[in-house]
């Protein structure tokens, strides 16, 4: 792959012209491939220094446990909206899990090429429509469908278990559990289209030493394809978490934004995102502060796992395991 | 191991007896009109030949004759290409492995396959490597799997070398250690027959000498099918040989037969080619 | 000693696997076609004509129609699309056309990284950039937290494409005497055309349906507005916003306008298909 040498070769064009183009053009495209780089860094830069004020009144590790976020006294903690930010994407990918790896097996392994790439073009899909359509349809039709599970299953709590009530909290449809789901369905894509790729590459001679054993096809995939295909799996679960975490508008528009603690699993709760966005309209000074730190803790966050995504990436691409 | 079906003596083994071969000479498997496509193209076209019990059979045949292909459609490894189609009998023990209710899982096991490039599992140890199929066939037992790890790497000649490493990645052996681990897997279950393909081509003359040393011992226990592209080879370990040539099988016999008098010219172009 | 008895039970929980798996692909897919049938049925009853042509109007006067939001869609996706795709385009010639070039590794990184960050952050960044120095919202700031999203994307597009352009490609137009810069512009690009385009395209969909990044730059604006000097509405905000109004006439809309974009990202997403297909 190396470029070819172009130097003996005699052409019409003087040699000035030739380097001076060669020149302008890689140093147009440099200039530009550097603004990128730095728009990241700056960004970095511009959410940590702007957050600064805040993490300097509340200390780095106050602001990150504090749970308490009041406006009116001016006292803002983190830890709310970590905690949700945290327990609704491990929750979202406890679902995804098992229903992404399925769909990546199934497309690999057994489906005919027609479903195959039908289902891959269903993940393509499901990954790039806008968060707020699924904000609006867990809205108006997850919600509705959610409330009325909860509310039989707290009815039945109610007579015979009521030690679970304060676990479950209010049976509004809006909450915990609504984003969870809406989040579940959006990061599967992310998690199944890596596995599938992954598995897609592992070599013939691995399922064949399986099936020379005489493995069945699903002692194969468990024996020579799982194992094989590990990296890119935990890879795609990694993406998909940071996706959880960054998740903004559909969350904002299903988990009822409520920063009282303790969370329950039916009733409201927040996440660094959704808090952004509810409390951006009135916050000045301190507050705003506040919420770029969030931001800036989020960007620490979901920079650091998606650099962890994508070193497993590339050390699966070259060693073809982990 | 399992009991013999009483046999009809077939009429190539009636030809070899004839020849003033051994008597205790019974096929184990026997292909009959053995036919592979790939798509429209026939891979190896109408096959029949015997495959003693306790005999090394070498499969020869220049580049692209239809050996691979053959030595597949004796385990029915073709069933997971798309393309291909096999036609005519593949008999193991008088039982067609293609009848109708044979569940290729089953016959997998019974006939093991070492393949040309080695092909460990990475993830697993050495240990673990060589019990896989046994983990299959719901083996759990410490002694019985530490016994069938002994006696496998033996076998294979490679348990000098990794004893005292079991633990450690299967991937972390020299090439030629993991063909031998290959063989070892294989053997592990305790396949009636073992199909190999050019198992040596990858590997140094010491590693070759070490897998060809095993032949023979082999032998003993198991059906060896072997493909070469090493006439040597095939003439030092085979007991019986068969000749390919563009998808067809051109001649079969006992191996010192095909390689001092064979009956069909384009062998014999062949081997004194081959051996010039 | 026979093992092997147990080769029923084990074509059982064959069987019983391959069931689960079948089980988790239709979850996965389940969901697709709820929230898609649910888009096509109610939006399609909610789009008119008044959806395309008429600005905002109070509910009195019977609600209008998103004209503003989709005005402001497009003008600020396309100037996201002109600053986007020409960083996108640069990055991805760069890590193709000069893979031993001692930025790439950077490169590679920031873009990794870039395609990752919550769409949010984007939006902030642009927010304390731009916003807070000006006082203001505008379309500008907007487009800018737009292109942002677009990089990323357009980068790995362009790169995926380019790289699938033969080196004899090169070879052949350096052998020509052709400059390195006309090679890359006149015969590598253009027979990556519908690859790059099509990188294009799935950027331009995937900045328009995002929302989170506008709330904090482009402001939103109910008046019909041709400038990117004033707020912009955006079709993804109007959704959001929408979506908390009681009233139904607001809620369709919303509907409308997401089957709107629903069909932007299905378009894209075929052409996508088609462009790689012809490979
Ligand atoms: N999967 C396949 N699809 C289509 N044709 C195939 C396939 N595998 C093999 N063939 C063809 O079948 C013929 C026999 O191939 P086979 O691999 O059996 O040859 P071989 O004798 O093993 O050769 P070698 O000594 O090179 O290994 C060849 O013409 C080959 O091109
Ligand atoms: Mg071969």
């Amino acid at each position: 792959m190396e470029p070819v040498q172009t130097r003996s070769i005699h052409v019409s064009q003087s040699p000035l012209y030739r380097a001076l183009g060669d020149r302008l053009f890689v140093g147009a495209i440099l200039v530009l491939c550097l603004l990128v780089i730095g728009i990241v860094l700056v960004m970095g830069w511009q959410l940590g220094s702007a957050g600064s004020e805040a993490l300097a009144a509340f200390g780095f590790w106050g602001f990150l446990s504090g749970s308490t976020w009041d406006p009116v006294q001016n006292i803002y903690g983190a830890w709310p909206f970590i905690l949700g930010t945290l327990l609704t994407s491990l929750g979202a990918l406890a679902l995804a899990f098992f229903p992404a790896l399925a769909v990546a097996i199934f497309a690999v392994e057994y489906a005919p090429r027609w479903l195959g790439s039908a289902l891959s073009y269903a993940l393509e899909l499901l990954a790039s429509l806008p968060s707020v359509i699924y904000g609006l349809w867990g809205l108006f039709v997850l919600v509705p469908a959610v409330r009325a599970v909860q509310e039989s299953v707290y009815f039945w709590a109610a007579d015979y278990a009521p030690f679970l009530l304060p676990l479950l909290g209010n049976p509004i449809g809006i909450g915990m559990t609504s984003a969870v789901l809406v989040l579940a369905v959006m990061i599967i894509p992310f998690a199944a289209t890596l596995a599938k790729d992954s598995i897609a590459l592992v070599p013939a001679a691995q399922r064949e030493a399986a099936y020379g054993l005489g493995a069945t096809k699903w002692e194969v995939i468990r024996l020579a394809i799982l194992p094989y295909a590990r990296g890119g799996i935990l890879a795609g679960v990694i993406l998909a978490l940071t996706r959880a975490l960054g998740e903004t508008m559909a969350v904002v528009m299903v988990i009822g934004n409520s920063n009282k603690l303790p969370f329950t699993l039916f009733g409201p709760a927040t996440t660094i995102p959704s808090a952004v966005i509810n409390e951006f309209g009135e916050a000045q000074g301190l507050q705003l502060s506040s919420l770029l730190a969030l931001g800036f803790i989020l960007f620490l966050i979901s920079g650091a796992l998606n650099l962890l995504a994508a070193w497993i990436v590339k050390r699966m691409s070259v060693e073809g395991r982990l | 191991m399992n009991e013999q079906r009483p046999l009809t003596v077939p009429p190539k083994l009636e030809a070899a007896r004839a020849g003033g071969l051994e008597a205790d000479l019974k096929p184990r498997m026997e292909a009959q009109g053995l036919t592979v496509y790939y798509g429209k193209k026939v891979g190896v076209g109408n096959v029949s030949m015997p495959i003693y019990a306790n005999r090394v059979t070498a499969l020869i045949g220049p580049s692209g004759c239809g050996k691979t292909t053959f030595l597949r459609a004796l385990n029915r490894m073709h069933d997971l290409t798309p393309v291909a189609r096999v036609e005519g009998k593949a008999l193991l023990d008088g039982q067609d492995i293609y009848a109708p209710g044979v569940d290729p899982v089953d016959v997998r096991r019974r006939i093991g396959m070492v393949f040309q490039k080695p092909n460990p599992f990475p993830t697993l140890t050495i240990y673990d490597n060589v019990i896989a199929g046994l983990k299959l066939l719901g083996v759990r037992r410490k002694n019985v799997l530490d016994e069938a790890v002994e006696r496998s790497l033996q076998q294979a000649a490679l348990w000098d070398e990794v004893k005292d490493r079991l633990r450690a990645p299967g991937m972390s052996l020299s090439g030629g250690q993991q063909q031998r681990l290959c063989i070892a897997r294989a053997l592990a279950v305790q396949p009636e027959v073992l199909l190999m393909d050019e198992p040596t081509s990858a590997l140094d003359p010491i590693s070759t000498q070490s897998i060809e040393d095993l032949m023979s011992e082999l032998k003993k226990h198991v059906t060896v099918v072997i493909v070469t592209h090493n006439m040597q080879q095939a003439a030092r370990v085979s007991d019986f040989t068969g000749y390919f040539l563009t998808g067809e099988l051109v001649e079969f016999g006992p191996t010192s037969q095909v390689f001092t008098m064979p009956k069909d010219p384009r062998t014999e172009a062949y081997i004194t080619g081959r051996f010039g | 000693m026979r093992p092997g008895g147990n080769l029923e039970r084990r074509k059982l929980f064959d069987r019983f696997m391959l069931g689960l798996l079948i089980l988790g692909s239709l979850l996965v897919v389940a969901p697709l076609v709820l929230v898609l049938g649910k888009v096509f049925l109610t939006g399609l009853s909610a789009l008119n004509l008044a959806f395309f042509v008429e600005p905002y109007r109070p509910l009195d006067e019977g609600g209008g129609g998103l004209a503003h939001a989709i005005v402001g869609t497009l003008m600020m996706n396309l100037l996201a699309l002109l600053i986007g795709g020409l960083l996108g385009l640069a990055g991805g010639i760069l890590l193709s056309e000069y893979p031993d070039h001692p930025v790439n590794p950077f490169l590679r990184v920031i873009s990794d990284l870039l395609n990752g960050l919550p769409a949010l952050l984007k939006g902030l960044v642009i927010y304390t950039l731009f916003v807070i120095p000006m006082g203001r919202f505008t379309g500008l700031a907007g487009a800018l937290a737009l292109a942002l999203v677009m990089v990323p994307i357009v980068l790995r597009a362009t790169e995926g494409v380019l790289k699938l352009v033969p080196w004899s490609v090169r070879e052949a137009g350096l052998a020509l005497g052709l400059p390195r810069w006309r090679v890359i512009l006149s015969l590598v690009l253009p027979s990556a055309l519908p690859g790059v385009i099509t990188g294009l395209m799935l950027g331009f969909a995937r900045a328009a349906g995002e929302a989170a990044p506008l709330y904090f730059t482009a402001g939103g604006n109910l008046n019909l507005s041709f400038s990117l000097g004033d707020q912009v509405e955006s079709l993804a905000l109007t959704i959001y916003k929408y979506a908390g109004e009681p009233s139904p006439v607001r809620q369709e809309q919303a509907w409308a306008a997401s089957l709107v974009l629903t069909l932007l990202v299905l378009a894209a997403g075929l052409l996508a298909r088609w462009a790689t297909r012809k490979r």
